[in-house]
C-alpha cells in the first residue's frame, strides 16, 4: 500500500515539475478550448432558438443559460482555489499555488458575471437592477472574498510568501463561505419586502435543462482552458532562468 | 504552558495600560461614528430607533477592526513575535493570549459603553440588554477573525486599507445575526436563535482561528 501511494506521489511530483507541466498542457489545451467553444456555440444556440418560451418569463428567462453556469462556477472556481492552496501549503507543491493564483481572476470575472447577469434579468422580473435578494448577496460577498484574495497577493513582494498567506485566505474563506450564505439567506427570509415577489420555480423542463448543462460544461472545460494558458504563462515567467525554457524561447516556441 | 499564557497575557495588558490610547481611542472612534449617523439621517426617535441596532454594530466592528492594528504591530516590529515563534511553546496558544487581550481592550469598552449609546438611539431597554449580550458574543469573534487578517498582513508596510477587505466580508454573519437579534427584541419577538448562532459561531472561532492566526503569522514572519 505504501509503495503504491509513494509512486502516486512521485508521478503527480514528476507531471508537477515545471518542465513536464509546460511541454503537457501546451498539448491539452487545444483540447479543451475547442471543446468548450463548440459546446458554448451549441449550448447558446439550442438556449436561444430551441428551447421552448417560459410561460411566465417569456423570452427574458434565456439569460439563464448564462447566469446559471456562471453561479456555478463562481463556487467551483473558489473550492479550486481554495484545495490548490491548501494542496501546495501541505506537499509544497509550486503547481499548486500557481493554479490557485491563476483561478483567481477567472472566478472574479465568473462572479461578476453573475451579477451582471442577475441583475440584467432583474429588471423585468423584479423591476428594479438590483435587488437585496439572497442569492444575489451571498454571490457579492463571494466577489469581495477573491478581490480579497487577489489584493493580498498583490501586495505580497515575495511570490511564495503570498502563495502561502492566500492559501490561508482562502481556507479560511472556504469555511465561512457556508456560513455567510446561510446567514444572509437567513437575514433576507426575515427581511425580504413585498417588493420582492419570488416566481414559483417549476422544475426545469428537459428541453431547457440541455442547452443549461451543455452551457455549464462549456463553461468548465473554458475554465480548464483558460487556467492551463495562465499557469503555464506563470511558469514560464517564474522559470526563466531555467535551460529549458531558454531552450523554448530560442526555439521561437 | 499555562504560565507562559498568563504572563505574556499580563505582559500585554501592561503594555495596553501604559499606552492608554490605545484602550481610548477605538472607544471615542466608536462614539464618534454612532454620533455621525443621526446627524447625518435624522434626530427622529422613530427612524433612530429602528436603525440605532445596525449602526452601532457597523461602529463596533469597524472600531475593533480599526484597532487591530496594535494586535501584532509593535511585537512585530521589535522581533518579539520572532522570539515566541521559536519559544517551546505552541504559537497559537500564544496568539489565543494576545487576542484576548486585545478583546479585553477594545471589545470590553465597548460593551460597557454599549448602553449609553443604545439609551441615545431610543433603544428599549430590552433591546438595550440584548445589545449588551450580543457584543458580549459577537466582539470575540471580531478580535479572533481579525487576527487572522491581521497576521496576513503584518509584514507589510501600508497593510490598513488591505486589512479591512479581507476581513469584513468575514465579519457579515456577525453583523447580520447580532443586528437582527438587538432588533427582533426590540419588536418583542424571540432572539434565542440568534444568540444560539452568534454563541456557536464563538466557540468555533475560538478553535479555529488561533490555529489559523498562527500558520499566518508563520508566513509572515519568514
Amino acid at each position: 500500500m505504501k509503495s503504491i501511494w509513494k509512486s502516486v506521489m512521485k508521478f503527480i511530483y514528476h507531471f508537477a515539475s515545471p518542465k513536464h507541466f509546460y511541454r503537457i498542457s501546451g498539448k491539452l489545451i487545444p483540447w479543451f478550448g475547442w471543446l468548450a467553444a463548440m459546446l458554448l456555440i451549441a449550448g447558446s444556440i439550442d438556449g436561444l432558438f430551441f428551447a421552448p418560451v417560459d410561460y411566465q418569463q417569456g423570452d427574458s428567462y434565456r439569460i439563464i443559460f448564462i447566469h446559471v453556469p456562471a453561479a456555478w462556477m463562481s463556487m467551483f472556481v473558489y473550492m479550486v482555489m481554495a484545495t490548490a492552496g491548501a494542496i501546495g501549503m501541505i506537499w509544497k507543491i509550486k503547481l499548486a499555488d500557481v493554479v490557485a493564483s491563476s483561478s483567481a481572476p477567472i472566478g472574479a470575472a465568473f462572479t461578476f458575471l453573475a451579477l451582471v447577469t442577475g441583475s440584467i434579468w432583474g429588471k423585468p422580473m423584479w423591476g428594479a437592477w438590483w435587488v437585496w435578494d439572497a442569492r444575489l448577496t451571498s454571490e457579492l460577498i463571494l466577489l469581495f472574498l477573491y478581490l480579497g484574495f487577489m489584493a493580498l497577493e498583490a501586495a505580497i513582494e515575495d511570490p511564495r510568501a503570498a502563495a502561502r498567506a492566500c492559501a490561508i485566505l482562502a481556507i479560511v474563506g472556504v469555511i465561512n463561505i457556508p456560513i455567510i450564505h446561510y446567514s444572509v439567506e437567513w437575514w433576507n427570509t426575515l427581511h425580504q419586502g413585498a417588493t420582492v415577489t419570488k416566481f414559483d420555480k417549476p422544475s426545469i423542463h428537459i428541453s431547457m435543462l440541455i442547452p443549461l448543462l451543455l452551457m455549464a460544461l462549456g463553461f468548465k472545460l473554458y475554465y480548464v482552458a483558460v487556467v492551463l494558458v495562465r499557469a503555464r504563462n506563470k511558469v514560464l515567467y517564474t522559470e526563466q532562468n531555467n535551460s529549458w525554457v531558454k531552450e523554448i524561447v530560442k526555439a521561437g516556441g | 504552558m499555562f504560565n507562559a499564557f498568563l504572563s505574556l497575557l499580563k505582559r500585554d495588558l501592561r503594555l495596553a495600560f501604559r499606552h492608554k490610547s490605545e484602550i481610548l481611542n477605538p472607544l471615542f472612534f466608536f462614539v464618534i461614528v454612532v454620533t455621525l449617523f443621526p446627524l447625518g439621517i435624522s434626530p427622529e426617535k422613530q427612524t433612530l430607533a429602528e436603525i440605532g441596532p445596525g449602526i452601532i454594530w457597523v461602529a463596533a466592528l469597524l472600531a475593533s477592526m480599526l484597532s487591530l492594528d496594535s494586535l501584532f504591530r509593535s511585537d512585530f516590529d521589535d522581533g518579539t513575535l520572532e522570539i515566541m515563534l521559536l519559544s517551546e511553546y505552541p504559537l497559537s496558544v500564544m496568539v489565543l493570549a494576545k487576542i484576548i487581550v486585545h478583546w479585553l481592550i477594545t471589545g470590553f469598552p465597548i460593551i460597557i459603553f454599549s448602553p449609553l449609546l443604545g439609551t441615545v438611539m431610543f433603544l428599549s431597554p430590552d433591546a438595550i440588554v440584548t445589545l449588551m449580550i450580543t457584543l458580549l458574543l459577537g466582539t470575540p469573534i471580531l478580535s479572533l477573525i481579525g487576527a487572522i487578517g491581521m497576521a496576513l498582513v503584518v509584514a507589510l508596510k501600508r497593510g490598513g486599507m488591505l486589512l479591512s477587505l479581507l476581513v469584513l466580508p468575514l465579519y457579515i454573519p456577525v453583523l447580520i445575526f447580532s443586528a437582527n437579534a438587538v432588533g427582533s427584541s426590540m419588536a418583542g419577538l424571540s432572539i434565542s436563535g440568534q444568540l444560539y448562532f452568534l454563541a456557536a459561531f464563538m466557540i468555533f472561532c475560538l478553535t479555529l482561528a488561533p490555529i489559523a492566526t498562527a500558520a499566518a503569522l508563520r508566513v509572515s514572519l519568514e
